[in-house]
């Protein structure tokens, strides 16, 4: 189904961030700029939601939309368009990225209230709005590949934002050149795609661009890899998968390449909810459920996803227990949740890793959002041994932030608690390649689950209970926060404007509803015998699925039948979807095992939110470890056995020696032996007319000597 | 006795052989100009007695062509001189033997 409103959801941001950059530097009017930047993100939100709800739509039926722009690249075989698809799971992304993004941008006109750049932030605001559109509804891995480096080149400009802090501009470098780690992976990815299937495209459509198979499709319907450790080099489907998690671990911060984002927290706050929270950090996630199908035929692939998504979650858990800015706990635990979805999509359970993107673009943005609303009423104190006993100053803020705390500590009703159960559960009820294996990451999955809500809690009673400290830390940081003073004339506290808040309550009351879009069966049987679990009726079709049971493997006859809900744009196939999708079987002992463990893990985020409260109530500047507080010292590890070796390097090899000795020895050589040539050459410049005369004649005798000798014997 | 084609072709070689070796040994640069327009004329010579000897109207034109650039020339050329003179009061060429002033 040929649609070109798609088009407007992309274009729109773009057309706001160029009128923004053109325009709005001139004007320099604040509302003009955020009218401009909102509206253009808004027109992005209503044509999503129509598109994707219309009767018909992109959630609705099962062919997706496309809206083909212009054929991009045709050179032999290789072919992509600038076209764009929408089905049920880049809807879905595109439906709460706009939302979000609507809302983080009005958000941002209160917070950067002020700032010389205002122009220029809604423009890079708006530009990665573009982008991360782009990615999302890209129906090629080429033309997702060009969002994917657009949102990275605009988190980078956004980072260094404040171009007058130099660990802004280092923090954006960081998150850039970091990033290109992750990006080559995910270009040789894209390559051994193309090789393998000759096609880069994720959906099969004949439209205005020609016929295009589907490069997920064909992958399909080859059998599945074994589950062996040499694979990964093999070439095959595996090497796919592990290059694409690649990509994925660079944009999604998992270890070892998570170190930018705590870093890109020197970025204006806004940039960190909307980029390095809700959107631009979960393209990861997206990039492998886009990908299921190649996943689902690599089991070796997944295992490793599986495992670096455990690690990943407890590993930044345990750091964030330990921080004192505001904003890095937030950025610990934002990868520590990522690295939860990288764990559902390791077990296989794409579709919770899709629920858990959603929940907790609800409530990180609204936590993000939170502690800029502080940063701005604490005059841009970042630090929580400086705040304490905010409640009372900033009670709208206090109880939005509430909302976000119990919905990522995972107390029953909010958000959170749904999607990360969830997980938990597919987890445990997971069949991985080595037995048993699913138990032990779901017991790494509960721990950090308690982490979790111990350090949420921490940051909260530091924030907003206690001691007001921020009058005697004023006194004893007077001369480097002097200016803050005479900004603001007073240092007391103060609630932020309603531009502000408004998008904090309604970021709150989706953190503490947005759950019930996945209410998994065997809770919602209590209450009734509907399946009302809607996001996993949405999603299911286009979602590969894990082949069942231990022919996993080996079986090759196994592999047709995990052929993936791909869309084609056939109605045969269309009638194969809603085959599959037809209700599963829901086993009572299942149901039984999946509701205590549910239970259980209420009690481990009661617990968590308890110990939490028991230990920093008191005591809420209590020294933690100082290898946590130090983040395990792997930026140094980082320094020490990359940076410093590369910069040497670089220095006394390739400076010293292939610059110096190679690259300008050859060119001075160069410009030597021109200068001795016409040392030579300039006697015959005499400068006399005579002289002259005379080697022209002499040239004119040679010239018609050779013609007659050789013209006369013919 | 008619003339012959050789004998215009004779003449003009050796006027343009005259005008060559002129502008290698002169000094003087207005003795030198005249010895340029002296090759360009035994040019001229040969153009016509072929045209004549072919009964073929393009070697003239082309006399017609060399006369107007002899003129230019001569303008052109002239100016030149007596800018030179103006600077450096002497017509010799060897005088002239940098460009700069």
């Amino acid at each position: 189904m040929e649609n070109n409103l798609l088009s407007i959801i992309i274009f729109a941001p773009l057309a706001g961030a160029g009128i923004n950059w053109l325009i709005g530097r001139r004007v320099r009017d604040e509302r003009f700029i955020g009218i401009v930047a909102c509206g253009a993100v808004a027109i992005s939100t209503i044509v999503s939601f129509y598109l994707a709800f219309k009767p018909g739509g992109a959630l609705q039926g099962n062919v997706p939309v496309f809206d083909h722009i212009w054929t991009w690249l045709q050179v032999g075989r290789f072919r992509a368009d600038f076209a764009l698809g929408m089905d049920r799971l880049s809807g879905t992304y595109a439906l709460f990225i706009t939302f979000v993004g609507l809302l983080i941008h009005m958000f941002a006109v209160g917070y950067m209230h002020g700032e010389a750049g205002f122009y220029r932030f809604f423009a890079f605001l708006n530009l990665f709005m573009f982008a991360m559109l782009t990615l999302v509804l890209a129906d090629n891995m080429v033309l997702m590949f060009v969002g994917w480096e657009g949102v990275g080149l605009c988190s980078y400009l956004l980072i260094g934002y404040y171009l007058d802090r130099k660990e802004a501009g280092d923090a954006a470098k960081k998150a850039f050149i970091t990033n290109r780690v992750g990006d080559w992976g995910f270009v040789l990815g894209i390559l051994l795609t193309f090789m393998l299937t000759g096609s880069v495209s994720f959906f099969s459509h004949a439209g205005s661009g020609g016929v295009v198979e589907s490069a997920l499709q064909i992958i399909a319907s080859r059998p599945v890899e074994a589950f062996t450790w040499p694979v990964i080099f093999a070439g095959g489907v595996t090497s796919i998968a592990v290059l694409l998690f690649i990509g994925a671990a660079g944009k999604s911060a998992q270890i070892p390449l998570y170190v930018w984002l705590p870093d890109a927290m020197a970025g204006p706050t806004p940039v960190s909810a909307l980029i390095h929270a809700a959107t631009m950090v979960t393209a990861g996630v997206y990039m492998i459920v886009r990908c299921s199908a190649i996943f689902t035929h690599a089991p070796t692939a997944m295992f490793i996803v599986a495992i670096i998504g455990a690690a990943t979650a407890l590993f930044a858990a345990t750091i964030g227990l330990a921080q004192n800015d505001i904003k890095k706990v937030l950025a610990y635990s934002t990868i520590s949740q990522l690295g939860y979805m990288f764990l559902a999509c390791g077990v296989g359970a794409f579709i919770a890793a899709i629920f858990h993107v959603i929940t907790h673009a609800f409530f990180k943005a609204l936590l993000f959002l939170g502690s800029g609303s502080v940063i701005h009423g604490m005059h841009h104190e970042q630090d929580m041994r400086r705040m304490g006993g905010l409640r009372k100053y900033m009670p709208i803020t206090f109880a939005t932030m509430v909302t976000g705390w119990l919905a990522i500590s995972g107390v029953p009703i909010f958000a959170g608690f749904f999607s990360k159960d969830e997980i938990l559960w597919k987890t445990w009820s997971a069949v991985l390649p080595i037995p048993g294996f699913s138990k032990i990451l779901w017991g790494i999955g509960a721990l950090t689950a308690l982490l979790t809500a111990v350090y949420m809690t921490r940051m909260m009673v530091m924030t907003f209970w206690g001691d007001e400290r921020f009058r005697d830390a004023h006194l004893d940081s007077s001369e480097d926060n002097s200016h803050a003073h005479d900004q603001h004339g007073t240092p007391e506290p103060h609630e932020s404007p309603w531009i502000m808040t408004v998008p904090l309550i309604v970021l709150a009351v989706l953190s503490t509803v947005g759950g019930f879009i996945g209410v998994p069966y065997a809770l919602s049987s209590f209450f009734t015998e509907r399946n009302v679990n809607v996001i996993e009726h949405t999603l299911e079709p286009v979602v590969a699925h894990v082949p069942a049971g231990p022919a996993q493997s080996h079986n090759e006859g196994a592999a047709l039948s995990a052929a993936p809900g791909e869309h084609s744009a056939t109605e045969t196939a269309a009638a194969e979807h809603t085959a599959s999708e037809s209700a599963p079987v829901h086993n009572a002992e299942e149901i039984a095992s999946e509701r205590m463990l549910a239970g259980l893990s209420v009690l481990i985020g009661l617990a968590g939110i308890g110990i939490g409260w028991w230990i920093f109530r008191k005591r809420p500047l209590l020294q933690m470890p100082t290898i946590l507080e130090n983040k395990y010292y792997v930026d140094e590890i980082y320094d020490a056995t990359i940076i410093r070796p590369i910069e040497a390097g670089s220095r006394e090899g390739l400076w010293k020696i292939f610059d110096i000795g190679v690259i300008d020895g050859t060119l001075h050589a160069i410009g030597e032996a021109v200068v001795e040539a016409g040392r030579l050459g300039r006697h015959l410049q005499a400068g006399f007319v005579r002289g002259y005369a005379a080697i022209i004649l002499t040239g004119a005798l040679i010239l018609i000597g050779l013609f007659a000798f050789y013209s006369i014997p013919r | 006795m008619v003339p012959q084609l050789s004998w215009y072709l004779a003449l003009s070689a050796v006027l343009f052989t005259i005008g060559v070796v002129g502008v290698i040994i002169k000094r003087n640069i207005i003795a030198m100009f005249m010895c340029i327009e002296l090759m360009l004329n035994a040019v001229n010579l040969t153009f016509v007695a072929f045209s004549s000897f072919f009964q073929d109207v393009t070697g003239q034109l082309f006399v017609f062509i060399v006369m107007t650039v002899a003129a230019a020339e001569a303008a052109v050329g002239l100016g030149i001189i007596i800018a030179i003179f103006r600077n450096r009061e002497s017509l010799d060429v060897d005088d002239a033997s940098i460009l700069k002033f």
